[in-house]
């Protein structure tokens, strides 16, 4: 029983189509990555999930409650942080949470919340005098101050630098472990490969592709591929031979050595041929595939890092 | 605590941070309670004659700066309600704040009366400074009714705040709110009877003043420090103003 469901989600803002259609679903205790570049239609779709925008088509079900007809009626248990959402420039940490508490009928304990965020030592400082890594660690505890079910976070680390960006990474996993549901936002495949169960590829407003990390950068049969280097250049009729092999599809030599691509039986088969012929390679490494070469094979265009 | 049950939990918290952050901005704090007696002092001392006694006729006896009073509070409450408290929201909207509110449960409600609460206090605080320095430099009359002068700065704060909060609730930019509240400003100020105070306004005018906010409100002072009966059209017509102005805003009101 998954805690949310979209379903054929749109948008379009005058002429322009933000979201075309956008399905996902989140099961309980999951992390679940929105991954596209800049412009896919991310945020416009999770607008649409917690009800801050209506939707033209679709339907969204959070917690068995409908937040295109009701917006307020899941602000208790879906917490939210948005790209574009900021804070009062003079308000301390601790005011702000204090604050976001007093809103929510349940709300967590402010101190343990700060103390979780590693924002114990940052309480009276104003949110214009934080780092954009403090700022965001923040944003998280607003986002998580009600108690909340699901948290929505997007584009949580974007602007931090490497080491800000893997110490919210720590965080995400520890509150995905106290049992709250995640969708993240993120256009870094590094962010979703890292701490997504599921991905939901999305691209000029449709899904693409999904599954878990593991899932998507999984070759098909026949598009398994290893390269070897030799110490001296291969005989052609060697080479042939190769070639010809059943569970080679491709073998081709370049700068880098030679690279085979085919069945997954396609490297012990190579290798046998090639002891056979006397031939040793000096190296061979397997080529798996990052989810950062599905995304750019399914998406229009190259992110920026 | 019926009053306050159609508002969002954590409006009271909202209403004090609000008020802390006002007190931290320096610059708007000190603008909001010295421009009521920069105001009065300035019409007070620019325009000859004003402390001179009205020598017969209606108000005989009364220095002439009795009669700017009610209509310098009005153009007083008139700048924050229309012009500063909405850009300031309108800010929030420009800069995300509201946008971060919107994900919890609080309620645009909650946002403009937090707004209203801070802005009609400072303002009150800034009366109670003007009036006192005002009597320090002219011969200022004691009021007739003090009680229904105080009803009457209080209600026709609220009321100018609550026209406020309608621009407050849609405009997208800070400059946007600024512009809109100064159109609505001057026709405002006029109905006051800043250019005609007491009894200088033409009786056509002051009728239709009355059905203003803040004709009705300068109206309403004016009757409670100079005598002529309790107004209550007047406070009725503020009253009408208040409610209107809470509902139409809570209903236009934008997030983003």
């Amino acid at each position: 029983m998954p805690v949310l469901e979209a379903r054929h989600l749109r948008k379009a803002y005058g002429s322009t189509l933000a979201v075309d259609d956008v399905s996902l679903t989140l099961e309980e205790g999951q992390i679940v990555a929105v991954l596209g570049p800049n412009g896919a239609g991310k945020t416009t779709t999770v607008e649409m999930i917690a009800g801050l925008r209506q939707a033209d088509a679709g339907t969204v079900r959070v917690l068995g409650l409908d937040p295109q007809a009701d917006p307020h009626a899941v602000r208790e248990q879906l917490g939210m942080q948005l790209q574009a959402a900021r804070l009062p420039g003079r308000i301390t940490v601790a005011e702000a949470v204090q604050l976001y508490a007093s809103f929510y009928t349940d709300p967590a304990d402010p101190a343990e919340l700060l103390e979780l965020l590693g924002l114990t030592g940052k309480v009276d400082t104003k949110f214009k005098d934080l780092s954009g890594g403090q700022q965001q660690r923040l944003s998280i505890a607003l986002a998580l101050v009600g108690r909340p079910k699901i948290a929505i976070l997007d584009e949580l680390t974007t602007g931090l630098d490497p080491h800000a960006r893997r110490e919210v990474w720590q965080l995400i996993e520890s509150v995905r472990g106290s049992g709250v549901s995640i969708l993240l936002v993120t256009h870094f495949m590094e962010e979703a490969e890292r701490l997504a169960d599921r991905v939901v590829i999305v691209d000029e407003g449709r899904v693409v592709a999904q599954g878990s990390p593991t899932e998507l950068t999984a070759r098909a049969e026949g598009d398994y591929a290893f390269q070897m280097q030799f110490a001296e250049q291969l005989p052609a009729e060697l080479v042939e031979s190769l070639r010809r092999l059943p569970e080679v599809t491709d073998l081709t030599i370049g700068d880098h050595g030679c690279t085979v691509t085919g069945l997954p039986m396609a490297l012990p088969a190579v290798v046998g041929r090639l002891g056979a012929a006397d031939r040793v390679p000096t190296d061979i490494h397997t080529m798996t595939r990052s989810l950062e070469d599905v995304f750019v094979q399914l998406t229009s265009e190259v992110p920026v890092p | 605590m019926t009053v306050l049950s159609p508002l969002s939990r954590g409006t009271g918290a909202l209403v004090r941070n609000e008020t802390r952050l006002f007190l931290r901005d320096g610059g708007s704090l000190f603008f909001a309670l010295v421009f009521p007696a920069v105001l009065l002092i300035g019409v007070g001392l620019a325009i000859p004659g004003m402390d001179e006694r009205i020598p017969a006729g209606a108000g005989a006896g009364l220095p002439m700066i009795a009669f700017m009073i009610p209509p310098v509070l009005a153009a007083a409450v008139a700048t924050p309600s229309l012009s500063t408290v909405p850009a300031t929201i309108a800010a929030y909207r420009e800069q995300g704040v509201l946008t971060r509110l919107s994900t919890t449960p609080m309620r645009p409600a909650g946002v403009l009366v937090a707004q209203l609460v801070v802005g009609v206090a400072a303002f009150l605080v800034a009366t109670v400074l003007a009036l006192a320095v005002g009597a320090l430099v002219f011969t200022i009359p004691v009021p007739q009714q003090p009680l229904l002068v105080v009803v009457a700065v209080l209600l026709g704060a609220v009321a100018m705040f609550s026209v406020g909060m309608i621009i407050a609730a849609r405009a997208t930019k800070a400059a946007t709110a600024q512009g809109v509240g100064m159109l609505v400003y001057f026709p405002m100020l006029f109905f006051a009877g800043l250019w005609t105070p007491g009894p200088v306004m033409p009786d056509a005018v002051a009728a239709v003043a009355t059905w203003t906010p803040l004709g009705a409100a300068s109206q309403a002072i004016s009757a409670g420090w100079l005598g002529g009966g309790t107004p209550w059209l007047q406070l009725a017509v503020l009253v009408g103003y208040t409610v209107i102005g809470i509902a139409i805003s809570a209903r236009v009101f934008r997030w983003s």
